[in-house]
């Protein structure tokens, strides 16, 4: 424990210093409700968040030099951010959460629903909690935008995030359920394309062997260090667009939730579009 | 970690149900023992039937409600009450037994509390599962029959069970998935069932039925026994978030649960929610992290030699979240805990001069 001690005190400590007067500033300036101990319902707690508030930064700011465009459209309160995925490893949900952080005029905290087999991982399950990332079931989310926090949520799922570099750009089916709930909560949907995280990770589905492990995805490069574990710097490019409040009810039929969806899938393919033709180079 | 009173470890505090053949004895002089016959001393308007009042939370209850003045205490338990007030009645019986119904035909009974309940893990099912639901159905019985406006059924959080994809907050709505993986709780839940469809079949009775979370305090149940370990065991990269509430707490929502027109079914929420690593780091405990995949069978040898109060299953509770939605209770209840989140960990470690 003594040990661990040690060696976690000298972690905050770096930590501390590494992000600097205007990081932590922008920490403390994050609302979050917190209990006497310094944790929030959903287990977030500042300090322990400073370890990942730096690698989101040095993400954000070195290694994919992220340029990002209409942040200050997305509303205070609650909001629901909507992006597509890829990559292989989610390093757009980290970069989407720095730019709320560290590129947002009023830095805020932006929850991203997990997958829920992480719960069963040692360190990560604790850990994204302590990051203030959830457990993604509707129930949380719903809890969440009702307290007025900024959810993000990638529809594409895990065929979004595993998609071969053959089919880069292109958007994969989106779920309906983020939609239910902007529905049920009145939340203001703004979407997220992210141009860049695409070519992070060029990699092609060994499909027989996802087949046999029971995962959704194999994916392998065709150049050391072949797995996916450290992403090329490729150049980020963000752009937020505008708000869409759609209404109706919740319990409406699949078909009439898909046309709603579609508008902003719709918005996320023109963006990534634009995007594309306006972009010179992948790495810079 | 099975509530609300657990048995301990090692030297245990609740008198073991020595009378095994109480019921065959009870039911023998039945015949000659005439109805109305208790003599009872207490006074107060309302009278209470509290079964499992020798526990250390049925007697902290009693004590609640006897210094209230309102209330009548009528204890049902076939364990000795200790260090009672006089005016404290208590009928010394198996509840399953006929004398124990003498206490609802000897007068009018005005609710009952029912927290008669066994939770020590090492009783065989048979014995457990005859004493929880054949006695819990057989009391409910005498209420409809008795027409006693007012049950309030002790379950717990528990009964939803920890689980990974759980919610971060369940609602009274959610599933009791509690005895997927741990059979030890499966008559809590199904306890807790009987309670429900009563609640449905009696509808001129006031059925509530309470689900309070980790109950912290001198009760001996399994988190309390936890945290009092001097050395703790966890699981290596785990550190779920925890709900805990003071055993006063818990007895003043019970004492709410007690007005009438309050009826359902209520999740009951201590002060706030806090990683089991801060409540460990509060109480200033060493811990000692295994890694999960070798805990399992690590704790089922210590449990096969008796080494251990802890069956294997509840390691899912050190592992996984299962925590419960409030509202419910704050808005109809009118319960809100009143002990903070600090003086609710540090309830553990205040005994044991008792």
């Amino acid at each position: 424990m003594s040990e661990g001690g040690w060696l976690k005190s000298r972690l905050t400590r770096w930590v501390d210093r590494r992000l600097g007067d205007d990081g932590n500033a922008r920490m403390q300036a994050l609302t979050t409700r917190e209990n006497e101990f310094g944790f929030d319902a959903f287990g977030f707690n500042k300090e322990d968040a400073k370890v990942a508030a730096l690698f989101a930064r040095f993400l954000y700011r070195d290694y994919f030099r992220v340029e990002c465009h209409g942040i200050e459209k997305v509303p205070p309160g609650r909001v629901l951010l909507i992006s597509n995925h890829s990559g292989q490893l989610p390093f757009d949900g980290v970069v989407i959460g720095g730019a709320m952080l560290f590129e947002a005029t009023r830095p805020r905290m932006v929850r991203a629903m997990v997958e829920k087999f992480i719960p069963n991982l040692p360190f990560a399950s604790y850990l994204f909690n302590r990051w203030g990332q959830i457990t993604g079931t509707p129930e949380n989310c719903q809890r969440l935008l009702e307290s007025d926090e900024a959810i993000l949520v990638f529809p594409e799922g895990a065929k979004g995030i595993s998609k071969p570099y053959s089919k880069r750009y292109q958007l994969q089916d989106f779920g309906l359920g983020f939609m239910r709930l902007a529905l049920k909560t009145g939340t203001p949907i703004v979407p997220i394309a992210v141009v860049g995280a695409e070519e992070q990770a060029p990699a092609f589905n060994l499909r027989p062997l996802a087949r046999l492990l029971g995962t959704p995805a194999f994916p392998v490069m065709p150049f050391p260090p072949f797995f996916p574990i450290v992403p090329l710097p490729t150049k980020y490019r963000i752009y937020f667009g505008d708000p869409q409040l759609h209404e109706g009810d919740p319990d409406d039929d699949d078909d009439e939730l898909a046309i709603k969806v579609k508008a902003v899938k719709n918005s996320i393919a023109s963006m990534l579009h634009v995007g594309l033709q306006e972009r010179k180079h992948v790495f810079w | 970690m099975t509530q609300p009173s657990t048995p301990g470890p090692g030297p245990a505090p609740a008198p073991a149900p020595e009378d095994d053949d109480a019921l065959e004895r009870d039911d023998d002089d039945e015949a000659d023992s005439d109805p109305g016959e208790l003599e009872l001393h207490g006074k107060g308007e309302r009278r209470v039937v509290i079964t499992g009042i020798s526990g250390r939370l049925g007697r902290l209850l009693a004590k609640r409600l006897h210094r209230d003045g309102r209330y009548h205490v009528i204890g049902i338990d076939r364990r000795p009450l200790l260090g009672r007030p006089r005016d404290i009645d208590h009928v010394q019986v198996d509840i399953r037994s006929k004398k124990a119904r003498d206490v609802f035909r000897s007068g009018r009974v005005d609710a009952l509390i029912h927290m008669g309940i066994m939770h020590d893990p090492r009783d065989t099912m048979e014995e457990r599962h005859d004493f929880n639901i054949v006695g819990a159905s057989k009391v409910l019985e005498y209420c409809q029959r008795y027409e006693v406006p007012k049950v309030v059924c002790l379950s717990s959080a528990n009964v939803y069970g920890p689980r990974p994809d759980n919610d971060q907050f369940l609602t009274e709505d959610a599933p009791l998935m509690g005895a997927q993986d741990f059979p030890a709780i499966r008559d809590l839940i199904e306890l807790d069932h009987l309670a429900s469809s009563f609640f449905w079949k009696a509808r001129e009775i006031d059925t509530v039925i309470l689900r309070p979370v980790h109950i912290l305090g001198q009760v001996r149940n399994a988190p309390s026994n936890y945290l009092r370990l001097p050395m703790v065991p966890t699981l290596l990269g785990f550190d779920p978030m925890v709900q805990l509430i003071h055993q006063d707490d818990v007895v003043e929502a019970i004492v709410n649960a007690l007005e009438p027109g309050v009826r359902g079914i209520f999740n009951i929420v201590g002060p706030g929610e806090v990683p089991l690593s801060a409540v460990l780091r509060e109480l200033g405990r060493r811990t000692l992290p295994v890694p999960h995949p070798f805990a399992k069978p690590f704790l089922s040898a210590l449990w096969k030699v008796g080494l251990t109060s802890f069956p294997v299953p509840e390691l899912d509770f050190i592992r996984f979240v299962c925590m419960v939605d409030g509202s419910r209770a704050r808005s109809q209840l009118k319960f809100a805990p009143q002990r903070s989140l600090k003086e609710t960990i540090r309830a553990v470690v205040l005994e044991d001069e008792v």
